[in-house]
């Protein structure tokens, strides 16, 4: 079943948090995120004045500028029923990183334990609050899929992208030697860390074009910029995509 | 220089290690063989969890009640006749050694290996005190004659090649070896054997101390700490102030894990446990058992909220395995005793005003390896924020990058600063891509970037952000 628009069902609201690498860098992520929402009857709000949720202030050491940030991302979100992040690190940060951000203010704590609790990173969303594996998606290849850090072990991901993976038509879910290592990314850390992250992420591509995969897969736009950024000047014909992307592509006859 | 940064000393020691092809490569392999030891060891005990849970929880019981704990293990410890020092710093604990081993008048002190020892430089001061100090775990005295400091906390010499360790072993012993690990071990074999013999002091660290009994523990894979606590007649070990559990059960879960974690190993080779000195009619054990408890800067995590789960490392070396940063570069680009993940925490910790191990802090891409690797569960990621924000507080880490990455986070708070910010920067990188000549220049001249795409493509710059297309996709309903 690839539509669940069936009348009998409330229909669910959702907010976007988009995330700012997506919002400015990967665009198209937000797009397949919103159509692939609404193809199982979701309806998809997007609260214009979101930004960046502070993970990066957070992570740099810049706690006043980063609480700032979370304060304005619990204001803006708390009023929907549920968020959905197409950002594993993202939404480990709502998670998480709000937790130890506000562990000293009981009113702000219980407000962002309250947001945390309906925030789910995309791939989360579809398997756990939607129940839906098939999305009657099609894609033609092999497909490696690299489970992002936060993900992982921020947020407690498990085999939602896998079993979302799985399941699209044409697509042969190839092994990935070492998956679950870093790809060197690492928000500000490729940037103040270059070679080492140079480093780290040439092992990750060397992992990859041994797998034989055509097409790279996260959930997360930083891992996947990085990795696409890495192949590309490798000269690797191997295409980093977001879930979201993967599953946006219909197979025939699915409306 | 890079790129927010004004200087920063990790990266140059890093980079001095990534043009070392043989050091990257030989790390790499053995972290992954650690690694892979331990995924293995994890898979085939269902209890691994369970174990983690109890140990976590009696070495953070320990911690919680460290002065009791410690006044408990002390007078059963001298009940058994151990002789008890304290010492609160580096300097303090060489001179109590030393004045042992001076009024046993001890000429050869050998040890077992012991990162305790590393951290207070105790063969130099042994040295100053006209005491040979000789290193007896094949690792340790192989760095040792190359005059240089472990590189991993459990495998000194992984980023030597064997044709160095023959070479200085050819050097010592003036005869042609050859590169087979079993001519290399048999050698340090017959040399350090005769030097048991000789030894009058035997130093070694401590794993473990068990309050219940007043036992310290120890945990090796050569013999060679068994030797040293042994045959000398007088034994010294050093013990961190805060490596104690309370009880023998407590401990039964340190003797599971710790190998399980280290390397893979179900139990390690050797596991004594070591509850005084021989005893009248004995005809085994040293005369004399002195321990000596350090502290240097342990004590102070005590009131740190944010770090005392440090306190409950167990110096396994399983997040120096599973650290990305660790696995490229290896030990000696964080320019401390302890690397890694756990040496980035502690090392800052031990010497609080040091800006050199400050900078640790951001040698981490934040991946959580570590805590997911961690025996106890210490969050090291997490720790390393909040060094992080002790960083930003003191204003380290160049002022450039600080008042950077502060604007621009101030600019997320304001939607349209943070829009406009977008596009201009969006179509910034967008005309220089498409620019020729003057476009790379204008890339290859933004700190931050340059780097970045030395390495990398420059992605492909949408034109309109995912807001601007917001209200098109909104049509589409």
């Amino acid at each position: 079943m690839a539509d669940r628009t069936d009348p009998e069902r409330p229909r669910r609201r959702v907010a976007l948090l988009a995330t700012c690498l997506v919002d400015q860098l990967a665009p198209e992520v937000g797009v397949a995120v919103v159509r692939v929402l609404r193809r199982q009857g979701v309806e998809v709000e997007f609260p214009r004045a979101q930004t960046c949720c502070g993970q990066a202030a957070w992570n740099g050491g810049y706690s006043d500028e980063a609480r700032a940030l979370a304060e304005r991302t619990i204001e803006l979100f708390e009023p929907y029923e549920a968020v959905v992040v197409p950002s594993g690190s993202c939404a480990g940060m709502l998670h998480h990183g709000y937790a130890e951000l506000f562990r000293d203010d009981a009113a702000w704590l219980a407000r962002a334990r309250g947001l945390a609790g309906k925030t789910f990173e995309f791939s989360q969303y579809l398997v756990g609050v939607l129940g839906v594996v098939d999305l009657g998606a099609r894609r033609e290849g092999k497909c490696a899929y690299h489970p992002s850090c936060h993900a992982r072990r921020v947020l407690g991901l498990r085999d939602e992208p896998e079993l979302l993976l799985a399941e699209v038509e044409g697509l042969e879910l190839v092994p990935l030697a070492r998956a679950e290592d870093c790809c060197g990314f690492g928000g500000s850390f490729c940037a103040k860390l270059t070679e080492l992250s140079d480093a780290i992420v040439a092992a990750k591509v060397d992992h990859l074009a041994r797998s034989g995969a055509d097409t790279l897969v996260s959930t997360d736009a930083g891992c996947l910029l990085n990795i696409q950024g890495a192949c590309r000047h490798r000269g690797l014909p191997i295409e980093a995509l977001h879930i979201a992307q993967v599953l946006e592509a219909r197979a025939e006859g699915v409306p | 220089m890079s790129g927010l940064e004004i200087h920063d000393a990790f990266l140059d020691r890093a980079r001095q290690a990534l043009g070392k092809e043989f050091l990257k490569q030989a790390v790499r392999r053995t972290t992954d063989r650690l690694r892979d030891g331990r995924t293995v060891a994890v898979a085939e005990a269902p209890e691994f969890e369970a174990w983690r849970d109890a140990l976590s929880e009696a070495r953070r019981r320990a911690i919680g009640r460290l002065d009791a704990v410690l006044r408990a293990w002390v007078e059963r410890a001298r009940a058994h006749g151990v002789q008890v020092h304290f010492a609160a710093d580096a300097r303090e604990a060489c001179e109590i050694v030393v004045d042992i081993a001076r009024s046993k008048g001890a000429r050869l002190a050998a040890k077992g290996k012991s990162m305790l020892s590393e951290e207070i430089e105790l063969n130099q001061a042994l040295e100053a005190a006209c005491v040979e100090a000789l290193e007896t775990d094949l690792g340790e005295w192989i760095i040792q004659l190359a005059g240089e400091r472990p590189s991993h906390i459990i495998l000194p010499v992984v980023h030597k090649p064997r044709g160095e360790i023959r070479e200085l072993f050819e050097r010592h012993g003036g005869e042609p070896l050859s590169d087979e690990t079993r001519v290399l071990a048999g050698y340090a074999r017959d040399r350090l054997r005769a030097e048991f013999l000789r030894a009058d002091l035997g130093v070694t660290g401590c794993n473990m101390a068990i309050a219940e009994t007043g036992s310290i523990a120890l945990f090796s894979n050569e013999g060679n700490g068994r030797m040293v606590s042994t045959l000398p007649r007088t034994h010294v070990a050093l013990m961190g102030v805060e490596r104690i559990v309370e009880t023998q059960a407590d401990f039964a879960h340190l003797v599971r894990l710790l190998p399980r974690s280290a390397t893979g190993q179900r139990v390690t080779t050797y596991v004594n446990v070591l509850s005084g000195p021989a005893r009248p009619g004995e005809l085994d054990g040293p005369e004399e058992l002195h321990v000596v408890v350090v502290d240097a800067g342990r004590t102070a995590q005590l009131a740190e909220r944010d770090y005392r789960e440090a306190l409950a490392c167990v110096r396994c070396g399983a997040c120096l395995n599973a650290c990305p940063v660790y696995s490229a570069v290896g030990g000696h680009a964080y320019g401390t005793v302890y690397p890694g993940p756990i040496g980035a925490v502690i090392e800052p910790l031990y010497a609080r005003d040091d800006a050199r191990r400050a900078e640790l802090a951001d040698a981490s891409s934040l991946c959580g390896a570590c805590h997911e690797a961690c025996p106890v569960r210490i969050p090291l990621h997490d720790m390393l924020v909040r060094l992080r924000q002790d960083n930003a507080r003191r204003g380290r880490g160049g002022a450039m990058s600080s008042a950077l990455q502060r604007i621009a986070a101030r600019a997320m708070a304001v939607p349209f600063v943070y829009d406009a910010a977008g596009r201009i920067a969006r179509r910034a990188a967008r005309l220089a891509a498409g620019g020729g000549e003057l476009g790379r220049w204008a890339l290859g001249s933004t700190p931050g970037v340059r780097e970045l795409l030395r390495r990398r493509a420059l992605p492909n710059m949408p034109r309109r952000s995912f807001r601007e297309l917001w209200d098109e996709l909104e049509r589409e309903r």
